[in-house]
């Protein structure tokens, strides 16, 4: 009932036609459109974390130097190595990476129908872990060293390091432009609220006068508040989407190596969608809090 | 119903504007306060409609001590109180329906009982027909009783009115204190402010009379206010 008094404006104060809050809803429809981009930079870039460690670190890499031409000796020891590999202990599987494997692999770098039988490449063993694995790589680097003293065990661990520490600097900045578009939108709510006590002020004297609660008088106020912050929230969330779906299907089709794809998971998409909402209600308690600390001024 | 003992008050660090004001008003008395322009009659009744705290004295409403009252009980305190101001203070963007319905919305009243209620009280002030109408195209007289009306509306024990007859003409204003009386007689304690003695002498009420921010009090025969 309240609220469709305040609709009505009956309820005391005109905050539905003054011009102090014209620009709020564009203001946080902008500020809700950049939050959304840049969560959603965030979600993509911890997704793309999750994804790098689960395929590295489920997988080690055995490189041995390119074999000598004709060198029958070079082979035995690759048939000795994988044998050895197999039979440690969480390894689910182990396999020389064969000339079509590694010509998928150098692909991007020198096109799909390179020679790489004529390149001198080192020799590659994908191992594959039990899952939940976590094998004794000092072990394992000793039982490939009896072998094949040469040979050098990749546990990927510098690389998915860099790479996760790039993922999660990714992460934190677009969650500090997260915190900052909503210390904005906030800022500009309290800024707006301001303005619209010192337009009402006659009339905030009036109802304070004859008897209305303070809550009363601030629940016009966040009511207000609450309607601009959902406008712009979905003003700004919308068109944050259409990018997000825009990018994904102009850079779906391209294959940009360690890129990740750009494209959220349904719970991405239900974080992006409550910041709607999550805006709205910012709006409405940073307006609340406003209004009750100022009217707690008045006798 | 108002107790004023040694009351003084001042605007923020100036001097004091009421000085050692003492009198009460009991329940159901009509009284009048009056005194030059500038005497602090104004000041007084913002003291009395709870815009104000004294800086000193003590002063007792509907039993209450207003110095030491909580400030989240003053609220249900001033709509115990209706206020006719002096400048009417009508919300230009509300009908006079809205503008008088106003208390009993502050009140919680259901939708449904506040404009049968708020239609009768304009049709009893003569302004059946205006119930649509914006305060800017209500004349001075409309607009002040549209002021009474929404100072009466929530039937309030105490109604104050500051120089309610000061826009108005001769004729109007007995009209005004006519139905000031009539609320009287239904049980309302009356204060009203006003510098014109005329209509002090001619309605015979009790009187607070305040000069240079202190008060004398004139029973006038009566025995409701009393200093």
């Amino acid at each position: 009932m309240f609220g469709r008094e305040i609709l009505g404006n009956k309820a005391g104060l005109p905050l539905r036609d003054d011009s102090a809050g014209r620009f709020l809803p564009w203001f946080v429809a902008l500020m809700v459109y950049l939050a959304a981009l840049a969560l959603a930079g965030a979600l993509i870039a911890a997704e793309a974390g999750r994804d790098w460690r689960q395929a590295l670190t489920g997988a080690l890499t055995v490189e041995l130097p390119p074999a000598p031409a004709g060198a029958p000796k070079a082979a035995a020891e690759v048939e000795r190595l994988l044998e050895s590999l197999r039979a440690a202990p969480g390894v689910a599987a182990a396999e020389l990476v064969g000339p079509d494997r590694m010509r998928a692999l150098l692909a991007p770098w020198l096109g799909a129908d390179a020679a790489v039988e004529d390149l001198p490449l080192p020799r590659l063993i994908e191992v594959a872990l039990a899952a939940g694995a976590a094998p004794d790589l000092d072990l394992l680097r000793r039982q490939i060293a009896d072998i094949a003293p040469e040979a050098r065990l990749d546990d990927h661990g510098a690389w998915l390091g860099a790479l996760l520490r790039t993922a999660r600097g990714i992460e934190i900045l677009a969650l500090i432009l997260v915190a900052v578009a909503g210390a904005a939108a906030i800022w500009t709510v309290v800024f707006t609220t301001r303005t619209r006590l010192e337009t009402h002020r006659a009339s905030i004297e009036l109802l304070h006068l004859i008897g209305a609660q303070d809550s009363y008088i601030a629940r016009q106020f966040q009511f207000q508040a609450l309607l601009v912050g959902l406008a712009g929230g979905i003003g700004g969330l919308l068109p944050a989407a259409l990018t997000v779906l825009l990018l994904g299907a102009v850079t779906g089709g391209a294959d940009f190596g360690l890129l990740p794809e750009v494209a959220l998971t349904w719970q991405g998409w239900a974080a992006l969608a409550c910041l709607a909402p999550a805006a709205a209600l910012v709006a409405m308690a940073t307006a609340r809090l406003v209004v009750l600390r100022t009217l707690g001024k008045l006798p | 119903m108002v107790r004023f003992e040694n009351v003084g008050m001042r605007y923020g660090t100036g001097p004091e504007v009421l000085r050692d004001v003492s009198f009460t008003v009991a329940p159901g008395a009509f009284a009048f306060l009056t005194g030059p322009s500038g005497a602090g009659k104004s000041s007084l009744l913002r003291l009395m409609y709870l815009a104000q705290r004294p800086s000193r004295g003590l002063i007792s409403l509907f039993g209450t001590d207003i110095a030491t009252a909580p400030r989240h009980s003053l609220p249900a305190l001033r709509r115990r109180i209706g206020v006719v101001f002096q400048d009417f203070r009508l919300l230009d963007h509300l009908s006079a329906l809205d503008n008088v319905a106003l208390p009993l919305r502050i009140a919680g009243a259901r939708e449904s009982e506040v404009r049968s209620h708020v239609v009768d009280l304009l049709r009893w002030v003569g302004l059946g027909d205006q119930i649509d109408a914006r305060p800017a195209t209500l004349s001075g007289g409309q607009k002040q009783r549209v002021a009474i009306a929404r100072a009466v509306i929530a039937k309030p024990a105490l109604l104050l009115a500051d120089e309610p007859t000061g826009n108005v003409d001769d004729a109007i204003a007995l009209r005004l204190l006519y139905l000031f009386e009539t609320l009287n007689k239904m049980g309302t304690t009356v204060v009203i402010a006003t510098h014109s003695d005329g209509l002090v002498r001619r309605f015979r009420h009790s009187v607070i009379r305040i000069r240079d921010g202190e008060t004398v009090f004139e029973p006038a025969g009566h025995a409701d206010v009393a200093g």
